[in-house]
């Protein structure tokens, strides 16, 4: 598969997503609609051959909300996919894509400690870099750098 | 007059149906670092783990977005102290990519070099302590550990000589290196590359001819490459399970296509394969090191010579993620730039944060002994696990 077949075919397959224009030797990035997310990442998992997990994080795009990110590679024909989602102002709820790559397990987990995105269907989503009685979520744009956290300054 | 109640007698169960709960770290010594796994056993199997992770974070994605693009590379190389050299290069590739800035090929080539030899320093560290790790099974464990640190010290000279620093360097900037090789730097480093060289066969003997190493490590910790793919381990973990994948071919950068080297890939996927995979790259760095010294091209080292503003560092509007090969795989930097001198958001993908999380996928049925060969195997640096 070639790059060009990949984009050919998610423009068939999801008519709706966003795909942005082909830069040399770059990814290819797709925004998609939150509903969608699973089923696009099984989409790129099975017909794109994008099997390899890289990573999953978010941005806070504050008043816009929050986007996700994703990197998938299909390492046989060098095909790198950057899928994205906006979940849009004020949602932080997601389908979680765990149970179709178990990569996403640990990075969802990421995702929910620094930006509290809960992922609806993670098995096991709690806080995995801060402590449990950690208060707010840092990453966010709404999180100053010098929060104070007793006993700690 | 009653008597006493005769103490119940309790039944042990030796049969090994009662779980076992067992902690290993947070300061446990295989764990190279504080990292707690939480065992469920069986009598001396393992059938459950809970990794527990976070111990050393200090919030790198928060503190890059409050430096400028010319202050955090330096702390870029906190991340996997162990291999800095190359955290830095993810960051400042980054922000190259975003800014289409240049970088001289002289430059280039000195980051190669820098990689490379980091590559090796990385993996003697990493063979040292497995190698404690598996202790009594290699005459005291010790020796090899030593003979490894002493190489990897030789190293640690010529960054020394050419930085300043010996284990975290802000050597790369955005546009270039910091500094030029010093006189002679070029004829050490030669030296250094040859005597290494001559060393890993050594290594290779005491161990492969040790049935009791070869006893720990074959058929231990088998990943498939379905689940390596899935899982997104990167890095000799990924070579070891069959993947012909390595981003110096793949993606090549930083002028990475101007030499020849082996990208070396073991089918087995258990700690063996991620063991050869890691021996064969010890000498294919070494060879790249060599072609980089033979055609160290003249010129200048950056093409951003003396900032002296924080209006100089800006970087236009953009994103990119941008990754290098490093010593655990593929460290990756997702930036996201919004024209000012410091990053909107930044995201480290750290390899052994990846690469960790194939622990509880592959330890449940092994022995608590198997546990610490598999953890050395993965080799996790937890400054890059917990950023």
């Amino acid at each position: 598969m070639t790059l060009d077949q990949a984009r050919t075919l998610i423009g068939q397959q999801f008519a709706t997503a966003q795909i942005e224009a082909a830069v040399e030797g770059g990814p290819v990035v797709v925004t998609v609609s939150p509903d969608q997310w699973t089923a696009f990442a099984a989409f790129a998992k099975q017909d794109l051959r994008c099997r390899f997990f890289s990573f999953l994080t978010a941005v806070d795009w504050k008043d816009a909300g929050l986007e996700l990110v994703v990197r998938l590679d299909n390492l046989d024909d060098r095909i790198g996919l950057m899928m994205k989602t906006k979940l849009g102002p004020g949602v932080s709820e997601c389908p979680s894509i765990t149970p179709i790559f178990r990569g996403a397990n640990w990075m969802e987990r990421e995702a929910y400690d620094m930006f509290g995105i809960r992922f609806a269907g993670h098995p096991d989503l709690r806080r995995i870099l801060l402590s449990d009685d950690w208060e707010g979520h840092p990453l966010l744009k709404s999180y100053a750098v010098d929060t104070p956290h007793p006993p700690y300054r | 007059m009653t008597t006493a109640a005769a103490p119940k007698r309790v039944e042990l169960d030796y049969a090994g149906s009662e779980r076992l709960t067992m902690n290993m770290g947070p300061q446990h010594p295989s764990a190279h670092g504080v990292f707690r796994a939480i065992l469920q056993l069986e009598g001396e199997t393992v059938v459950d783990v809970d990794a527990v992770i976070g111990y050393l974070h200090r919030c790198h994605e928060k503190l890059s977005e409050t430096l400028t693009y010319a202050q955090y590379p330096s702390i870029a190389s906190k991340t996997d102290y162990v291999a800095a050299m190359t955290s830095e290069f993810a960051y400042v590739r980054a922000a190259e990519q975003i800014g289409k800035i240049e970088v001289p090929k002289r430059a280039q080539y000195l980051r190669v070099i820098t990689s490379e030899l980091q590559r090796v320093a990385s993996h003697l560290l990493w063979l040292g302590t497995w190698c404690l790790d598996l202790g009594g099974a290699l005459g005291g464990g010790a020796t090899i550990f030593l003979y490894c640190i002493r190489e990897r010290e030789l190293v640690l000279d010529l960054f020394e000589s050419l930085v300043g620093a010996r284990l975290l360097y802000g050597f790369y900037q955005v546009g270039g290196v910091r500094y030029d090789v010093p006189a002679d730097w070029v004829k050490t480093c030669r030296e250094t590359v040859d005597l290494i060289d001559s060393r890993i066969t050594e290594y290779e003997h005491m161990l492969e001819d040790n049935p009791f190493f070869m006893a720990r490590v074959q058929g231990v910790g088998v990943i498939t490459r379905e689940l390596a793919e899935d899982v997104g381990i990167s890095g000799p973990l990924l070579r070891g399970s069959g993947v012909d994948f390595d981003l110096r071919r793949a993606e090549p950068y930083s002028s990475y296509e101007d030499f020849q080297f082996i990208v070396p890939v073991e089918t087995a996927g258990d700690c063996f394969a991620r063991y050869r995979v890691r021996m064969v790259e010890f000498r294919e760095s070494l060879k790249i090191v060599r072609q980089a010294l033979d055609r160290l091209p003249d010129g200048p080292i950056s093409s951003r010579p003396g900032l002296k503003s924080v209006a100089q560092t800006r970087i236009p509007k953009g994103e990119a993620y941008v990754r290098v090969e490093g010593a655990r795989g593929e460290v990756g930097c997702y930036l996201v730039a919004d024209g000012s001198a410091k990053p909107y958001r930044m995201k480290w993908r750290g390899a052994s944060f990846s690469n960790l999380a194939i622990l509880p996928h592959i330890v449940p049925g092994h022995k608590v002994a198997d546990v610490v060969a598999i953890m050395g195997s993965v080799d996790p640096v937890f400054g890059e696990v917990d950023r």
